[in-house]
């Protein structure tokens, strides 16, 4: 059992996601960095889908009802155990009565929090992400608050012999730099002007104060689209078509580009100008507000060949610690 | 002369000084705070989180203004 102190500003349990349910309206929720999220469970030797503590610019504080093995990944939120910094990215052994307290994040926005054996809630249509909009999964369906007991599943034999190992260097994020995304243009990028589609591309857009898991606002220059006769069932601003559904990752351009991340709408009637590679989106997930971020156009091809990648670089980590 | 700290942003988001656009702001320069007391708020995710004072003091000056954007671990206060 972890019994929270201190909740932070928006921490949430989260998992690999709740899929299969899309078409219903049901996004996937889950880690909005899930490379962060699978490492902190291969740290402690959790399958890479357990349920981890996700933490947004402020973290928890947490004591340990009894000994456990967890790893702090993601934003560097400076975690202390006992007033005594720990590593991040490293597999820490923590005793019964232990607290965990989490700063704020200096570099990056979400930290996660794994423990071995996983955050234990229930699982809801098959995962523990927390999905607030609607209050389900995860702790009571909400961001975690002082006094919240969460339980911990029944680690595995390796899992004390994972204490002390740690992500290879070369395998940690370096957050403050990643301000470039990669897009795959359309669904309905035709609708824009050829200046708008290559601004797109071309123009810093930074993180507004609303980002968070249902989208990530972002301001900057006016995004223009060609005009035409409205076609009926659209409505009548040049942004609206007839509905369509939403692609996670998917930028939606009422007037400023939202994109879309793990607790998504799931359609609606806004063009979708082009979508955020699943690679990247946890890398725009660490953008803070205020942050710098760019688009840069690519393929499918390059998509799929960049989510490829991502996953050789998880294995590379799993060979390394286990 | 008095020694000087600042009280910092613990998130990135907008700054406001009073909780609303009527209200008065939480303190003013030359106001006397204790640790815990509320000198300011922080929106980001469409939530206001309260910045508090780490320590007691005299607020000597703001150095954000009401509206405006801070960045984590920006000093928005300056407490003496």
């Amino acid at each position: 059992m972890i019994t929270i102190q201190a909740g932070g500003v928006a921490s949430t349990v989260q998992d690999d996601g709740r899929t299969g349910h899309y078409h219903i309206g049901m996004p996937p929720s889950g880690a909005m960095d899930p490379y962060a999220h699978a490492v902190a469970n291969t740290l402690v030797g959790n399958d890479e889908g357990a349920a981890t503590v996700e933490m947004t610019y402020q973290g928890v504080t947490a004591t340990f009802d009894e000994d456990a093995v967890i790893a702090v990944t993601g934003a560097d939120m400076s975690p202390v155990v006992n007033d005594d910094p720990i590593r991040m990215w490293e597999a820490v052994a923590v005793e019964a009565g232990d607290e965990l307290d989490m700063g704020f994040a200096t570099s990056g926005a979400r930290a996660y929090l794994g423990v071995a054996g996983g955050i234990d809630v229930p699982e809801v249509m098959g995962s523990r992400a927390t999905y607030t909009l609607v209050g389900i999964g995860g702790h009571e369906g909400r961001e975690l608050e002082a006094g919240d007991e969460l339980p911990v599943g029944t680690a595995g034999e390796e899992s004390a012999d994972r204490v002390g190992s740690a992500c290879p260097a070369e395998s940690i994020p370096a957050y403050a730099d990643e301000e470039t995304v990669r897009i795959v243009l359309g669904l309905t990028d035709y609708r824009l002007t050829e200046e708008s589609r290559t601004e797109l591309c071309t123009a810093e857009w930074t993180v507004s104060p609303e980002a968070d898991r249902v989208g990530y606002r972002l301001k900057g220059p006016d995004i223009e689209f060609e005009e035409r006769e409205q076609p009926f069932g659209a409505g009548p601003d040049p942004s609206n078509v007839v509905d369509l559904g939403y692609p996670v990752g998917s930028i939606q351009v009422p007037q400023k580009p939202i994109v879309l991340m793990q607790d998504a709408v799931t359609g609606g009637g806004y063009a979708t100008v082009g979508t955020v590679i699943s690679a990247d989106r946890g890398r725009l997930a660490q953008r803070q507000t205020h942050d710098a971020v760019y688009f840069e156009a690519v393929d499918v091809e390059a998509a799929l060949a960049a989510r490829e990648e991502k996953a050789e670089r998880l294995a590379a980590v799993r060979d390394h610690v286990g | 002369m008095a020694e000087k700290s600042t009280v910092n942003a613990p998130m990135p988001g907008v700054f406001y000084r009073q909780s609303d656009p009527e209200d008065p702001p939480f303190v003013e320069e030359g106001d006397t705070v204790e640790e815990g007391d509320t000198v300011g708020l922080i929106e980001v995710m469409k939530n206001f989180h309260e910045v508090e004072a780490d320590g007691a003091g005299t607020v000597a000056a703001f150095l954000v203004e009401n509206e405006g954007e801070v960045t984590a671990d920006q000093p928005v206060v300056e407490l003496e």
